[in-house]
């Protein structure tokens, strides 16, 4: 017997309310269900189920709100292998398929303020929702209206997927979170508080967050200077075999790179309990990904140290979609086991992050820039990045640092075998 | 049609007594007058839309009337001032009608071509060439089924011999037996084709025979053969019940509206139809005849056109409609009132 | 409560109102010896004569025309014409002078009559005998324009047609003839210038009349198996548009399909779904559907004038395409 939790979806998250059951007891689950609807202070979360089985009980109904770690239903471990994790999805938009997304060179996030954990609200994205014109019938866009729902994140259900007056009515009604009997099998849209809301508590997250980071975590601080010489030649070799879709930016092998490197330096993977330092086996990179109304999100790459490059690309890219669109996973917002940020395409040299606790360790690069550099004696042209690392003084030393970062340079030097 | 058919028309066999001439002489005055009148108005601007003038067709409407009981039915086209003035809608009824005024015969819906005046019965004023044909049978028929001793007098032109719906109209009412008076006021142009180049048989008044209808023609430049002809006819009708086309043969000396090049007539015809002039000859033939001298002749003359500068003056001094009651008798809101 | 046709309906009401009152007369082809060419007027000239059950000559234009002038001089005239493709003949009566009299006399006519004639498709009869033009007259300022759809309206809709002051076109489904149902004594406030609701529903409004309401019930019944809940509006009355009842339906329902014999291309549909959406735009869930005839004339061959002509199958796809959500489960096939 299996027990299905209420998550805690970010360092700062008390409590969870249910708005939807999305199965219903009896109903066989396969990892990477998603089980349940619950709403935060950031917004609705779909929650996953990682325990294949079979759901026995819904333990929290609908409306209710209670601690993280409650248990909310019990699943029956079934003879159902679990399933593997579903394959990342095709290169491109997955859901407006109009323009791709530059991703980031580096998962980027403000120098000064480091990332923080942002189970974030669905957020209206404006560039991807004007890229499509959003489908819904006038009486459903008027309601909406009334019922303070964002159109953009509900899904519809009417001729071509118009969102109609059900659609929004379902999305406010999960919103309301009114006791009620289990809603099942609803539609996957959540309502949203109005914009200027979410970006004031997400800014308080944000706040509480860091503050609490500068406040309990003794940070230390290394960086060096690494020759992209070779990585860059490769890439563009690489690069030019491949079609326009294919192609990988510099940023991938960087976040690539960082992940591995935790093999010289295991305990910047990790997590600080409160007294002491929890190793992670895998390395889920947390990318910060900036969102266009402001504010940040770090959303777990999974398995960052073990997947090919192409697969990274597209995950991140994937990521920084959904990111946009509001739409995320409870995993990605909640395992990440390493922040790697960059600001290099804001044009800055060098970032120097606050850690997201409780991670341990949060890397930095910059801006991949040409500069004369000396090789066997002569100089000459090359493009460098500066990798930075802020690392938990409880958890590492300065030692293991700059192994780490050591091994981020040499691991940089054969972009083949990343 | 040739002039020695015109001159074939029968002499008016009686002279009516000197007052009623005087007041056929009258009204035709005040028709000539008023449509001069309407002409300048149009030229200025007062008036617009169609304006079809009927100058040198007055004898016809005139002399029709004349013989005309006040309770029988009148339907005529769209050349209908004389119409109209004959049966008495006042002059400045008309010309606020045409003036589009809301003291018009019908408050400026109407216009030129559609004068009405229900006490009057007066049913219009069609500007559908024949269409006013069935609803003449209509109205026979009412009278017919309701057992009153009307007679329905339906004016039409030469052009609208052509149309379906005079042939039908006469077979109706020929087969109902319906107290119908056909008068055709045949001025040989439909707008601006001669009749021989509009009907292959061209004796318009011999159509009659085709619907076992009677029929005769009558000089439509001569008002008391007019008078005399209808007279008889409406006679006919109302003894018989049955239908009677009469064909009256007129010209007229303007054009087909007033904005006409007249390419399909020689001025020559035009000048030798106006030696045929209704109101000079009927003139004479009453100064001839001792019944009329200058003076009461200018008399009728300067009352005439009194009575035409008041209704000019009138016109340009009334009100217009409200456009607020534009939708104002589109449909009757009510219970019907029974019409008689 | 007597079971009577359509046919007897209409019969019995010209019946009623030629004995209610002298002034009406009925005036058509064949209305008098052959009785009628649907029946309709059988033992009337028996019982009130041939001058008042008066056979026309096939002269459109002159009989209604003569109507017209009837009603002027005082008579309640019913003229009927033989299908409305051959009122076109009279067209210009109809148009030019029923409809424009009274306005155009500044109030002084009144034309109180009622011009009844059979329409519609569905007996092989071709082009010129079945088409749909009931929305031609619905077009024309000054006449008022019913459409019987069931037997009631058939029975009691003439005597209101009478007593209007207005010229009156009231259709009659020439499907519907045979079709019987129970009659009662007139209702009380028998209206029939406003719209029925002929089932009421909740997912979707279908607006009708005349002889496509039959078509839209299966349509409701088929579609009330699948769990979809359509309710019925019959507007009886086309011309005033009772625009209220349909309005008032969608805003309850936010979906409406309408459905016309006529054509498609400036037809009523097009009329009724540019009425809910200048008005009812924002109660609108789905955009408003039209089912309507193909944009051909009727043919002749059965499977080709039954493919051109709406069906409750292609009514209940209609519905089924604007509720959302229910689509999944329509089972029922399509015909087209």
């Amino acid at each position: 017997m299996a027990e299905f939790r209420m998550p805690t979806l970010g360092a700062d998250m008390q409590a969870g309310t249910v708005v939807a059951w999305l199965k219903k007891p009896g109903d066989v689950l396969r990892r990477g269900d998603t089980l349940a609807e619950v709403d935060t202070e950031k917004g609705v979360i779909d929650v996953e189920v990682f325990t294949a089985g079979v759901l026995e009980a819904i333990v929290v109904p609908v409306g209710a709100k209670v601690p993280v770690g409650t248990v909310m239903a019990t699943i029956r471990a079934g003879a159902e292998p679990a399933a593997a994790l579903p394959l990342p999805p095709p290169r491109g938009l997955p859901e407006t398929g109009e323009e791709r997304p530059v991703p980031p060179a580096a998962p980027a996030t403000p120098a000064p303020a480091t990332p923080a954990p942002i189970p974030p609200a669905p957020i209206y994205a404006p560039g991807l929702a004007a890229a499509v014109r959003l489908k819904i019938s006038p009486a459903a866009r008027r309601r909406a209206r009334e019922l303070g729902v964002d159109p953009a994140a509900v899904t519809g259900t009417g001729r071509g997927g118009a969102i109609t007056l059900v659609d929004v009515e379902q999305a406010a009604a999960r919103a309301a979170a009114a006791p009620r009997a289990a809603a099942i099998a609803a539609p996957p849209s959540v309502p949203m508080p109005p914009p200027a809301d979410r970006q004031e508590r997400m800014r308080r997250t944000i706040a509480a967050a860091m503050a609490r980071s500068k406040r309990e975590i003794p940070h230390y601080y290394l960086a060096t200077t690494i020759d992209l010489g070779r990585a860059m030649a490769w890439l563009a070799d690489r690069n030019a075999a491949v079609p326009v879709a294919e192609r990988l930016l510099p940023g991938v092998l960087l976040l690539k790179a960082a992940a591995l490197a935790v093999r010289e330096a295991p305990e910047l993977n990790a997590v600080w309990d409160g007294e002491r330092v929890v190793l992670r086996e895998t390395v889920h990179a947390g990318v910060a990904i900036a969102l266009r109304g402001g504010g940040l999100v770090i959303l777990a790459v999974h398995d960052t140290a073990t997947r090919p490059l192409a697969e990274l690309m597209t995950t991140v890219c994937e990521l920084t979609v959904r990111a946009r669109a509001g739409r995320m996973k409870s995993s990605e917002l909640a395992d990440s086991t390493l922040t790697v940020t960059s600001l290099g395409d804001r044009g800055v040299e060098a970032v120097y992050g606050v850690i997201y606790p409780p991670q341990v360790a949060i890397v930095g690069f910059g801006r991949i820039t040409d500069r004369p550099w000396v090789v066997n004696g002569g100089l000459c042209v090359r493009p460098v990045v500066t990798a930075t690392l802020a690392a938990d003084h409880r958890v590492s030393d300065g030692h293991r640092g700059g192994l780490f970062l050591d091994a981020v340079d040499r691991l940089l030097q054969e972009p083949e075998k990343l | 049609m040739s002039e020695a058919a015109i001159a074939s028309v029968p002499e008016a066999e009686a002279w009516p007594a000197r007052e009623r001439c005087l007041a056929l002489l009258r009204q035709m005055l005040l028709v000539r007058r008023f449509e001069e009148r309407a002409a300048e108005c149009y030229q200025q601007g007062l008036i617009r839309g169609f304006l079809h003038l009927g100058i040198g067709q007055e004898a016809v409407a005139v002399g029709a009337i004349a013989a005309l009981e006040p309770d029988d039915r009148i339907v005529a086209a769209y050349r209908e001032h004389g119409q109209a003035l004959a049966r008495g809608v006042p002059a400045a009824s008309v010309m606020a009608e045409m003036f589009g005024k809301a003291t018009g015969c019908c408050r400026g819906r109407g216009g030129s071509m559609h004068l009405f005046d229900a006490a009057r019965r007066l049913y219009g004023g069609n500007a559908i060439v024949a269409g006013g044909l069935p609803l003449a049978c209509g109205l026979a028929l009412a009278d017919r089924i309701l057992g009153r001793p009307h007679v329905t007098a339906c004016f039409f032109g030469d052009g609208a011999v052509a149309e379906g719906e005079f042939h039908e109209s006469l077979n109706l009412a020929a087969l109902w037996v319906l107290p119908v008076l056909f008068l055709c006021e045949n001025n040989l142009y439909a707008m601006g084709t001669r009749l021989d180049r509009h009907q292959a048989m061209a004796d318009i008044h011999r159509k009659g025979d085709a619907y076992a209808m009677p029929h005769a023609v009558v000089d439509g430049m001569d008002v008391l053969a007019v008078e005399a002809a209808v007279r008889r006819a409406v006679e006919q009708v109302r003894g018989t019940g049955r239908p009677f086309l009469l064909e009256a043969r007129t010209y007229r000396f303007r054009a087909h509206s007033m904005y006409d090049a007249e390419l399909y007539r020689p001025r020559e015809e035009v000048e030798r139809w106006k030696q045929r002039d209704p109101l000079p000859l009927f003139i004479a033939r009453l100064q001839d005849g001792g019944r009329l001298d200058d003076a009461a002749l200018a008399a009728v003359e300067a009352e005439v056109a009194a009575e035409i500068d008041a209704a000019v003056a009138a016109a340009q001094a009334a009100a217009v409609e409200p456009v607020a009651d534009l939708l104002r008798d589109v449909v009757a809101p009510s219970s019907p009132e029974p019409q008689t | 409560m007597t079971r009577i046709t359509y046919r007897e309906a209409v019969r019995q009401g010209l019946r009623e109102a030629l004995a209610a009152d002298d002034r009406v007369v009925l005036v058509g082809e064949d209305v008098g010896r052959y009785g009628g060419a649907y029946a309709c007027s059988k033992g009337l000239l028996d019982e009130f004569g041939a001058e008042r059950v008066r056979d026309a000559p096939l002269s459109e234009a002159a009989f209604v025309g003569a109507g017209i002038g009837a009603a002027l001089a005082g008579l309640l005239p019913i003229v009927e014409i033989m299908t409305v493709n051959f009122s076109l003949l009279a067209l210009d009566q109809i148009v030019n002078n029923a409809a424009t009299l009274r306005h155009m006399s500044g109030g002084q006519m009144s034309v109180p009559l009622v011009i009844r004639m059979a329409t519609g498709a569905g007996r092989q009869v071709a082009a010129q005998h079945s088409h749909s033009l009931e929305v031609w007259y619905a077009h024309v300022p000054g006449l008022k324009v019913l459409a019987a759809a069931t037997v009631a309206d058939a029975r009691w809709m003439l005597a209101a047609a009478l007593a209007d002051p207005n010229p009156v076109i009231l259709f009659e489904h020439a499907l519907l003839y045979p079709v019987e149902d129970d009659v009662d004594a007139r209702p009380a406030g028998f209206d029939p210038w406003h719209a029925a609701i002929r089932r009421p529903g909740r997912d979707a409004t279908i607006v009708t009349y005349g002889g496509s309401l039959p078509k839209c019930l299966a349509a409701a019944e088929t579609l009330a198996g699948e769990g979809i809940d359509a309710e019925v509006v019959d507007l009886r009355c086309l011309r005033p548009l009772d625009v209220g009842c349909v309005l008032e339906s969608v805003a309850r329902t936010h979906r409406a399909v309408v459905v016309d014999e006529g054509w498609k291309t400036c037809g009523l549909g097009a009329e009724i779904s540019a009425t809910i959406a200048e008005e009812r735009l924002y109660e609108l869930d789905a955009p408003v559907a039209r089912v309507c005839t193909a944009e051909a004339p009727i043919p002749y061959a059965q499977h080709l004038e039954t493919a051109a002509l709406p069906s409750a199958a292609r009514i209940a796809a209609a519905v089924r395409d604007v509720v959302p959500g229910k689509t999944a489960a329509a089972a029922a096939p399509r015909a087209e």
